[in-house]
């Protein structure tokens, strides 16, 4: 089958690889119909992930139909049309049972590595480097899931894939980011990113009863989508200065929860954007975190800091003193997928929720390391990007990858 | 899935992975992985003296070398242009150890030789006829500050060192201990570990264990090394849902004893384990053998060991990446110019 694979940083080659087989009693084969690229996957592309391989195939976030399952799989037969959670959880274990699914303790053969450099290990992850599992991912062909009796949901031929793709790891991930945050009448949230995590925090929040969403990020058309989809107010940090901005706005009080959707690569500006720029290209830290001070120092007394962004290693001149002293409350995580997948689901056929509005473009799988430059650099306003196997590939003379209508239809939120 | 023990039996034994498997896949692959693991947390180990004074190495050698004369007069040695450039190449060439090199002791004291030189050199600058004398004296001052530094950091980086070696050294008789927390009621670990037949499926190092009588049982390890490693067990200690111990008996060179606590965890969190063990053999073939199948880590065998155990019990399954698709090419579709061609005995297969 052709996957996409790692071959280090900066260099993806879709190649000939092997089709998966069933390894283990609870596994299925899927043929992947969709698959997106992840903005964590970046983090992979630029190198800020240790135990990379070179070879490993990319993707967490597809879906498809299951064309093969092991003889412990009873719920699912060929011919079903599913989406796949990106962390691998076994349904079994302590964490499992209180639907901590991305903290199961038995989906990561390699917990060892994990547990040298974080105590624990948490869940594997689907083409997530070997320390989460090693597990190939999913911008491929085929892809194995293990434990396919426990993360794979079953999804109904009326919704397209465009609209139920993303409950594999954005919708749910940006849906956990606003839960954390334990929404009461009259709150205001404020998350940094409008990517897709960003987009989908605020539209949940909003879901979710928020009286008031801000969106910070210096992209226009990421600003636009939020406006337009997510019923958010936007802020462009290059434009005003974001903890002025976010204390007029609020009376002074600041918002009653942050969100962080933005992760260890924040861009920022000013001194400590640089600083963080060459103490990382120093090999002196490992993670930027310029979004996660200015959110610590936004947060009102008392509030919310929810993290979906994805930190990898060390952090410096975290003012930590501030979160003390203003008694925030921390909520992060990779996400418990498993858990967010029917309600979720549910939200979308009720229409309350369309999550392709993120999308930006339809490509190749042949074309995936195009997409990874273009998501990288914002080219062509760039916000998501999902790849179809099968699909003609532009360097093959074939049709232009399409660009996602971006009409300023009645809005996304319903 | 239902984890009756004898489901278990039926559907897993042909995922056990080998022991040479640190992790999933052959083992040069676990070495990289393992190194790709060092190297980060190395570099993200507590801002690393190390690397910074390797950088301030690459300053003071390049400024030393580039700018002989302007770096004579700001510190009183402008007579030593030649020397400077000798002091400056020396730099970068410890700048480059302590950038490059995993063991950098030796390379943090040749900057403590280097300060000592400077200072001497330094020294010689104080005499009265010198018109840089007054910059001399205060670049005694910023070295001996900085020798202070490089000092502290060879003295702590060597004591770092001679932590890890004789740890490496003690790999001969380990005694290690372990502990796992399993979701299922101490009966049930103490009756699937009780089994003897059944510790190879998540025992790693063994190839078989038969069964002679009820309380004797003979032990086969992985063939490694060159020689066969096995023996008789007994058991000493037996009482069902709370401890079994066991240890070789007979004219084995090897010896082996071990024992293992079930206490049910607070809360009906299922079952607290702990197990400790021991393995010797005489010097020689046995031991080198068994060395190898312990690997460096004695204690990471035993633990990898109880988590495919707690995996078995909880899920009926070891989770695996063996066998699956990946693009790591043979040497052959390396020299393939287009770089397509993919191995077939790619990731975990067996070969």
């Amino acid at each position: 089958m052709r996957a996409n694979c790692w071959n280090g940083v900066n260099d993806l080659r879709v190649e000939n690889v092997p089709d998966p087989k069933i390894l283990n009693p609870r596994d299925a084969i899927i043929r992947i119909t969709s698959t997106a690229i992840c903005g964590s996957d970046l983090h992979l592309y630029n190198g800020y992930i240790p135990t990379m391989m070179k070879g490993d195939i990319l993707g967490h976030e597809f879906m498809g139909e299951v064309v093969e399952v092991g003889s412990g799989v009873t719920n699912l037969k060929p011919g079903d049309r599913v989406v796949n959670p990106f962390p691998i959880a076994c349904g079994g274990c302590f964490f499992c049972k209180s639907t901590e699914f991305s903290l199961c303790e038995n989906s990561n053969p390699n917990a060892w590595m994990a547990e040298k450099l974080w105590g624990h290990s948490p869940a594997g992850l689907f083409g997530y480097s070997h320390m989460l599992g090693g597990y190939a991912g999913g911008q491929a062909e085929y892809a194995r899931i293990p434990f396919a009796d426990v993360g794979p949901i079953k999804v109904p031929e009326h919704l397209s894939d465009d609209q139920v793709l993303f409950l594999s790891d954005v919708f749910p991930t940006g849906y956990m980011a606003a839960e954390a945050c334990n929404i009461k009448p009259g709150d205001t949230v404020a998350v940094w990113g409008c990517g897709p995590v960003g987009l989908f925090a605020l539209a949940s929040a909003t879901i979710l009863g928020a009286e008031r969403v801000i969106a910070i990020d210096r992209l226009p058309e990421r600003l636009r989508k939020a406006r337009e989809h997510c019923k958010a107010e936007t802020l462009n940090y290059e434009e005003v200065d974001v903890l002025e901005a976010l204390k007029e706005m609020t009376g002074g009080r600041g918002p009653d929860a942050c969100i962080d959707a933005v992760g260890l690569e924040a861009h920022g500006h000013g001194f400590f954007a640089t600083y963080d720029k060459v103490k990382q290209s120093l090999r002196m830290q490992t993670d930027r975190p310029t979004v996660l001070r200015e959110a610590i120092l936004a947060c009102r007394n008392g509030g919310t800091l929810s993290i979906p962004g994805v930190y990898g290693g060390f952090l410096d001149k975290v003012p930590f003193g501030a979160v003390v002293n203003k008694a925030l409350t921390i909520k992060t995580g990779q996400t418990h997928v498993q858990r967010y997948l029917r309600p979720l689901l549910d939200l979308i056929e009720q229409g309350r929720i369309d999550p392709s509005f993120i999308i930006s473009h339809h490509m190749s799988l042949e074309d995936a390391p195009l997409g990874f430059e273009m998501f990288r650099d914002k080219q062509d306003e760039c916000t998501k990007i999902v790849l179809k196997p099968g699909m003609p590939s532009i360097r093959r003379g074939g049709q232009e990858s399409r660009k996602a209508g971006d009409g300023g239809d009645s809005g996304t939120l319903h | 899935m239902a984890t009756d023990p004898a489901n278990v039996r039926a559907g897993t034994r042909q995922h056990i992975p080998s022991p040479e498997d640190v992790i999933e896949g052959s083992s040069d692959e676990a070495r990289s992985a393992e190194n790709l693991m060092e190297s980060y947390l190395g570099r993200a180990r507590d801002i690393d003296a190390a690397r910074m004074l390797g950088y301030v190495s690459v300053g003071l050698g390049l400024a030393a070398l580039l700018a002989p004369r302007s770096v004579g007069r700001l510190t009183g040695l402008q007579e030593h242009a030649g020397l400077l450039r000798f002091i400056g190449g020396r730099e970068l060439a410890s700048a480059a150890g302590l950038l490059t090199q995993r063991d950098k002791a030796p390379w943090l004291w040749s900057r403590v030789a280097g300060d000592a030189m400077d200072l001497a050199l330094l020294g010689t600058a104080l005499r009265p006829s010198n018109p840089g004398r007054n910059r001399a004296m205060g670049t005694i001052a910023a070295v001996a500050a900085l020798s202070a530094v490089d000092i502290a950091a060879s003295v702590r980086e060597t004591s770092r060192r001679s932590e890890r070696l004789p740890r490496a050294k003690a790999q001969a008789e380990p005694l290690v201990e372990h502990s796992i927390t399993v979701g299922r009621s101490p009966q049930e670990c103490y009756a699937f570990w009780r089994d003897v037949t059944n510790h190879p499926k998540f025992s790693r190092m063994l190839e078989s264990v038969t069964p002679i009588d009820d309380r004797r049982s003979h032990w086969v390890l992985k063939p490694s090394g060159g020689s066969k490693v096995e023996w008789d067990s007994e058991i000493t200690v037996d009482k069902p849902g709370e401890k079994l111990a066991w240890h070789s008996v007979g004219g084995s060179p090897v010896t082996h004893a071990g024992v293992v606590q079930f206490e049910a965890a607070p809360g009906g969190r299922g079952t607290i384990m702990r197990v400790m063990m021991h393995y010797r053999a005489p010097a020689g073939r046995l031991a080198a053998g068994l060395a190898k199948l312990m690997g460096k880590d004695p204690n990471r065998q035993v633990r990898e060991d109880l988590r495919r155990f707690k995996s078995l019990l909880e899920t009926g399954e070891i989770p695996t990446t063996r066998g699956q698709p990946s693009g790591r090419r043979s040497l052959l579709g390396r020299l393939m110019p287009d770089g397509r061609k993919s191995n077939e005995l790619s990731a975990g297969e067996n070969v």
